[in-house]
């Protein structure tokens, strides 16, 4: 007499769902509110890092060597630059290349005119692997001998990069949190379910049905808050972000923060959403099958 | 085919409802058990249903050891057994043929084998007519029908029925013991609890008494010698 039920499971659990349609209601909210919230740190976070390596990318520090150095002692100081494990790149800028960069950045070519390049110092562009040790590797640079002047702008990286670190605590806390609060949600809500069906399911056991059996609807029911909670959530996040990014470009007419596009992160987002809707729905529902279950 | 030996259980609360029962019912058997409230008798029928486990002792049920075997087996033991309360405990909101039906669908049997079996057991309790009826609109006998009909759906080897008469006039509970007897007739092991001292001396079956949780008399003489309240 073996038979695939799950058929029969999809259709009790689905039951289930309407005939506590508040609850149901009150825990797919729940999960909504919950991975709104959860996707909106997540996209913050990954625009942020984003930005970050951006910024990491961008910027560098200019290393001037010392006047009285020759072209070639410069350049020896460029080795050892390179030595700091920090540093990515030390490129040599003779002082000619420096003034023809500056000419090079101006509309007005005839700014220039008359200035010498001897006024200027030959140098380095030293780009980091790490910016959030940007102030360390300023600090070794100048310990270099012929190095006159660093300059390096780490108070924009270093904002960034607490904000960072703050978002990811928080994220992570908040995250949390709200899991266990929807966990919390669908586990009553599966568990007015099985209170209601106490008696169903007391004449289940009664007449040999297995605690699969029994669990099935309840499981389906579960999932299915979460995946719905889930979807909706999903297509709600697309919707207010892609919102957001358009107001933000509108305004940010300099292009400072360059934004993820959704279109190149909906796969993981979705997947995400999909895997906590699941995990929320299905453990939520399990919780409590577990404690009524139990003889 | 029912095997106790040397049965005790002991509730959490430290009340010791039985206390050493040793019994055997052969397959085929008709046996009413009786006893004062509070002797032990349904604690006996859930030591039988698994839904109590011995406190020491062996229960035997159809071969099956409840007190050994894996929890997940326990489902295939129930299938085994049949079982009707006082209370009838039908779904309310299901009609008399889904009733019954449920039995057969939550041990995964086919729509073909339900829609064949079904009708066969209704008319085998007399409720043929009264298919689509839901339970609120029976009789209390009626009701205990469509309990019975569904403890014999799934072809058990035995039947348990703790008081199935508690709940109906006189008339009723003959009829009921009628059936359950018919039932017997053909083939499956009865073993009914009862207070009604009139009802089991109308039936020449073995009678087992029990009082504060031992066997006091078991005899075949089907008279129900112990004094109750
Ligand atoms: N769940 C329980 N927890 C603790 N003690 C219990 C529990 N169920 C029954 N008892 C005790 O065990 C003893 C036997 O109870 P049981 O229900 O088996 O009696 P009974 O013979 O079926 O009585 P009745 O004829 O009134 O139905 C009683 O003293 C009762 O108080
Ligand atoms: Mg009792």
């Amino acid at each position: 007499m073996k038979r695939n039920n799950f058929g029969y499971y999809i259709r009790e659990g689905n039951k289930g769902i309407f005939v506590h349609g508040f609850m149901s209601f009150a825990a797919i909210c729940a999960i909504i509110a919950c991975l709104l919230i959860m996707g909106s740190f997540v996209l913050i976070t990954l625009n942020l890092n984003n930005i970050i390596s951006d910024l990491e990318r961008e910027s560098e520090i200019l290393v001037y060597i010392d006047d009285n150095l020759s072209e070639a002692e410069a350049k020896s100081v460029g080795s050892n630059i390179n030595m700091i494990t920090n540093v990515q790149q030390a490129v040599f800028v003779s002082r000619d290349e420096a003034l023809q960069d500056y000419i090079g950045q101006q509309d007005d070519p005839t700014l220039f005119d008359g200035v010498d390049a001897t006024t200027l110092r030959d140098r380095y562009r030293v780009t980091l692997l790490d910016i959030g040790q940007t102030k360390d590797t300023v600090t070794k640079i100048e310990a270099i001998s012929g190095v006159a002047k660093v300059s390096a702008h780490y108070e924009i990286s270093n904002g960034f990069m607490t904000m960072q670190s703050i978002l990811n605590v928080a994220s992570t806390a908040i995250i949390a949190i709200l899991m266990i609060v929807s966990l919390f949600i669908i586990s009553n809500t599966v568990k007015l379910a099985l209170y209601d069906r106490r008696e169903e399911i007391a004449i289940m056991r009664m007449v040999g049905a297995t605690n699969r059996f029994i669990r099935g609807p309840f499981l389906i029911e579960g999932f299915t808050l979460g995946i719905v909670g889930a979807a909706i959530a999903f297509f709600a996040e697309w919707g207010v972000y892609s919102l957001i990014t358009v107001r933000i470009q509108a305004v940010d007419t300099m292009k400072l923060l360059n934004l993820l596009p959704f279109m190149d992160i909906w796969a993981p987002m979705a997947a995400g959403f999909a895997a906590v809707g699941f995990v929320v729905g299905v453990i939520g529902s399990a919780l409590s099958i577990r404690k009524f279950l139990r003889v | 085919m029912i095997d106790l030996r040397n049965v005790t259980k002991t509730y959490d609360n430290g009340a010791k409802a039985v206390k050493g029962i040793s019994l055997h019912i052969e397959d085929g058997e008709f046996v009413f058990l009786v006893g004062p409230s509070g002797s032990g008798k349904s604690t006996l029928i859930k030591l039988l249903t698994a839904e109590l486990l011995p406190t020491t002792g062996m229960v035997l049920v159809n071969n099956f050891n409840t007190g050994k075997i894996k929890r997940s087996q326990i489902p295939y033991m129930r299938r085994t057994l049949g079982v009707i309360f006082q209370d009838f405990r039908l779904i309310e909101k299901k009609n008399v043929f889904d009733n019954v039906a449920f039995a057969m669908r939550v041990i995964g049997a086919s729509e073909k084998e339900i829609k064949s079996r079904v009708p066969y057991v209704l008319e085998l309790v007399g409720l043929e007519n009264k298919s689509h009826r839901l339970p609120e609109e029976l009789s209390g006998g009626e009701q205990q029908r469509v309990a019975i009909a569904r403890a014999l759906i799934n072809n058990p080897q035995m039947i348990i029925a703790d008081e199935p008469t508690g709940n109906l006039d006189p008339a009723r509970s003959l009829e009921i013991m009628m059936l359950l007897e018919r039932i017997n007739a053909l083939g499956t092991t009865m073993m009914v609890v009862t207070h009604e001292k009139a009802l089991v001396n109308r039936f020449s079956k073995r009678v087992i008494a029990i009082d504060d949780g031992l066997v006091i008399s078991d005899g075949m003489d089907g008279y129900y010698n112990y004094e109750t309240e």
